[in-house]
This record gives C-alpha cells, structure tokens and sequence, in this order.
C-alpha cells in the first residue's frame, strides 16, 4: 500500500515534470508586453543581427534564444526587444543574413502585426567588398552596393563594380 | 555638365557620347586652342602610365592649361601614408579638374565623390579606363563612318582586358556584334555575355583566328600575358595562336582597321605595320583630341 502511494507520488511529480517541461518549450524566450519579436532568424546569424540593428547599444530590455529547432531553418535564433520598434528600411537591413526572419508586432502581449523582411534595392554600410583590390578595403570608406539579384543575392559594389555573391558575404 | 566626373563610361548617354566624339572631330581640324587659359589641371599617378599621361598632359598643353601633379606615387605623400581622402581634399584646392590614375579599383568614383572639382577617371585598377574607350569609339566612328551594325573582333585577352570590356559595353548601345577569339582560360566573361543576351545582341566565341575575320569590320587585339595563366605549358601552347600577321589580312574587307590599346608585344607581327589597315598608331594620336574634348566638356567649356 505504502509502495502504491510513493509510486503515484513519483508518477504525479513526472506528469507536473513533462507539463512544465513543454511549457518551457513554449516560452524559451519570455513574452514582452510591448515591442518586437523577430523570429526565423538562422541561428549562425544571430549576433550579426544584433550588430546589424545595433542592438548591442541600446537600452532596451532583450532576450535572446539560440539553437532552438527549427523545421525550417535546422537551428534558428529569436530575439524579443521591449518597447522597440522598428522602420521596414531599418528592417530590411537584415535581410542578407536573415532572408527567412519574421516580425511580430506585439503590444500589451497580443500580436497586432506580422512582417516579413524584403531584400533591399540597395545596401549601405553592411556588406564587405569581396574584391581585394576594391579602395573600399584600403580607405576608411562605408561601402554601398546595388542589389542585382535579390533570390541569390548578389551585389554590385558603387565603387569598384565587381559583385559580391552570397557565398562571399561577409557582413562589416 | 559643368562639374561633372568621368570615371565609368557608363556615366555617359549615348548622345553625350556622339556630343564629345563630335567636338573630338572639331580638336583634330584644330588642335591648338587656347580654352584652357588660366586653368590649373591635377594629374595623379599614383601608378606610372606614360602612355595616358602623356596624352592627357598634350591635351592640356594644347588647350593652354597648366599642370601640376605627380608620375608616380613614390614622388608623393602616399608614401608618408597620406589617404587618397586626403590627398584629394588637399589637391582639390589647387586645381580647376583632377586627372587620376590609381591601383585601386573603385578609387575614381570615391575621389569624384570627395572633390568638389570634376575628375577623370584614367584607370582604376582593373576596373574601368573610360577615355581609353571613347578614343577607341572615336577611332572606330572615324574609320567606319558610322558607329552602327558594325561586325566588331576582339581577340586575346578577353577575361582580365578591361579596355575589352568597356568597349564592348560601350559598343552595345550601335546593335553591333561580337566576335570573341581567345584561348579558353583568357575568354570573355560570363557577366559580359550575360550583358549582350540582355541587349539582344549576338556574339560568337572562336579558339582562334580563322577565315571568319574576312567578316570584320574592326579587329580589337590585345596582349595574352604569360602571368595571366596558371600553367606555363598552357601559355607555350597558346602564346603563338594569338599573333595577327600581315598574310592573314589578305581577304579581309576594305574599310576592316586593326587596333590595339598599346602597348604592343608580339601579339601584331610587324609586317602588319605597313598595311594601310593597320590603325594603332593613329588610334593613339586620336586619344589627344578625344582628351581635350573630355577635358572642355566636363569644365563646361565649348
């Protein structure tokens, strides 16, 4: 009898166990009241996102998960800023490294509006030049590219007018 | 135009082109001009080119301007570690137009960016060399009459030639077609065909010289550099395929002229020299006059 009842106990603490467990799953990173969610964010990518947004100078409140699963992306990366939000060509910006990335608007902890990120008709300031010889990686110059192809994205440099392909991005 | 740079021939329409081959025609009827009186013209190499330079230097001579500048960047304050941000902010002061030749590709769009003078550019790097180009359009329009359907050979090296590849985008504009001859390493890049499927226009690609150049009209050659290639054996096989020699031109057209960028290697045999079809020479003395078109187009002078 005694053994019944530790038994139930253990089976009852595994079951309150597992709930919390998918809870957890559910809620990684904290809900915000107010600001934005940005999500599908490859993994790899994520700090360059922060860098790329600037939010590694701001002081807002953010959490951050990483290597979380993701059908699509394998590992993604979700970044969740309190009372920020943000301009689509501000946005965009992170389109070269985060193609995939969504937004969600959330205020008082309810999504108001979703958003996805465009690849921009030109870039300023985030790429790197591929071309060794291109004066932007003598001189202290922001580099400025055209976007040629925005599937498999591709550059064409302002100055030097070599292209820059996705294999060869590399993020200033 | 008035304070406005040349660095790409891109930069360029298609009449602003017609408009400087035009007066261009005017400054060889006339070269000696004094429109230049009291203007100050930068020349920067901050690698040496004699040949660019001293055809820019004649055009500013004959137009009566005066010039400062250096031939090589080992004379200047480079060398103390100066930027070309710098360099360019300083001379900008100085002078009325900055001719500039740098190593680095992309450096003319950046200088016309700091200066508040125009600036031309005359090489960046293996980038772009627009003035090279337009006296090679000046060349072609004089010889041929006409800018337009004209059945145009470029023949060496097609991938790293960059005066290959303003030419020919430039050229695209007059329906011409293209006929490239180059060994496969050295062929045309696929951006560059890409760009002719875009504007319609045909090309075709040959291993080598053959009777096909009885159809041309212009023969653009270029050298085929040993250290282009990355295996010697490849370059001893090659080497000799590229070579124009005077028994080949036998039946080609009447009005076909042979150019050449300059300078020359063995690539056109010197028995070409004599033939009346030969046109490198003259091609050169038109670069003057298509300078000092430039030179009075951008500074708003006509």
């Amino acid at each position: 009898m005694f053994l019944h009842v530790r038994l139930f106990f253990v089976l009852y603490w595994e079951l309150i166990n597992i709930a919390e467990m998918k809870e957890a799953k559910q809620l990684v990173v904290s809900a915000i009241q107010n600001g934005t969610v940005i999500d599908h964010v490859p993994a790899r990518n994520l700090f360059k996102v922060i860098q790329i947004l600037g939010l590694d100078h701001i002081e807002n409140q953010i959490t951050f998960g990483t290597n979380l699963e993701s059908k699509k992306l394998g590992r993604k990366a979700i970044i969740k800023i309190s009372d920020r939000f943000f301009e689509d060509d501000d946005i965009n910006r992170i389109a070269l490294v985060a193609p995939q990335a969504k937004l969600n608007i959330i205020r008082d902890y309810e999504v108001v509006e979703k958003k996805v990120v465009e690849v921009p008709d030109n870039i300023t300031g985030i790429a790197k030049c591929m071309n060794p010889k291109c004066i932007t990686n003598f001189e202290h110059v922001t580099t400025r590219f055209r976007v040629v192809s925005k599937k498999n994205v591709a550059l064409k440099c302002h100055y030097c007018e070599k292209i820059t392909s996705q294999e060869n991005l590399q993020i200033i | 135009m008035k304070n406005r740079s040349l660095v790409s021939i891109d930069d360029f329409t298609k009449d602003e082109i017609i408009r400087i081959l035009d007066l261009a025609v005017e400054f060889e009827a006339q070269p000696v001009r004094k429109l230049l009186e009291g203007k100050v013209i930068a020349t920067l190499f901050f690698e040496p080119s004699t040949r660019t330079r001293l055809s820019f230097e004649s055009a500013i001579n004959r137009l009566g301007g005066k010039i400062v500048g250096f031939a090589d960047s080992s004379t200047s304050s480079v060398t103390k570690g100066e930027t070309l941000y710098d360099t360019i902010r300083m001379v900008n002061s100085y002078c009325d137009l900055i001719v500039m030749r740098h190593p680095f590709e992309g450096s003319a769009r950046y200088a016309s960016e700091i200066a508040s003078v125009p600036v031309i550019n005359a090489g960046d790097g293996a980038n772009q060399h627009p003035t090279q180009t337009l006296l090679d359009l000046y060349s072609i329009r004089k010889t041929q009459g006409t800018l337009d359907n004209l059945n145009i050979f470029m023949v060496g090296d097609l991938k790293y030639g960059r005066t290959v590849h303003s030419l020919m985008m430039a050229m695209a504009r007059w329906n011409t077609t293209f006929n490239f001859i180059s060994p496969e390493e050295l062929s045309m890049p696929d951006e560059f065909k890409l760009y002719l499927d875009n504007a319609g226009l045909k090309y075709y690609e040959h291993l080598d010289f053959s009777d096909i150049i009885s159809r041309a009209d212009i023969i653009y050659m270029t050298r085929v550099q040993k250290e282009r290639f990355s295996d010697p054996i490849e370059y001893e096989k090659v080497k000799n395929v590229y070579v124009l020699k005077n028994s080949m031109l036998k039946n080609t057209k009447p009005n076909l002229r042979i150019l050449h960028p300059l300078p020359r290697v063995n690539e056109i045999h010197t028995d070409v020299d004599s033939n009346p079809k030969a046109y490198y020479f003259e091609q050169a003395l038109n670069g003057v006059f298509t300078r000092q078109a430039i030179l009075c187009t951008l500074l708003g002078i006509n």
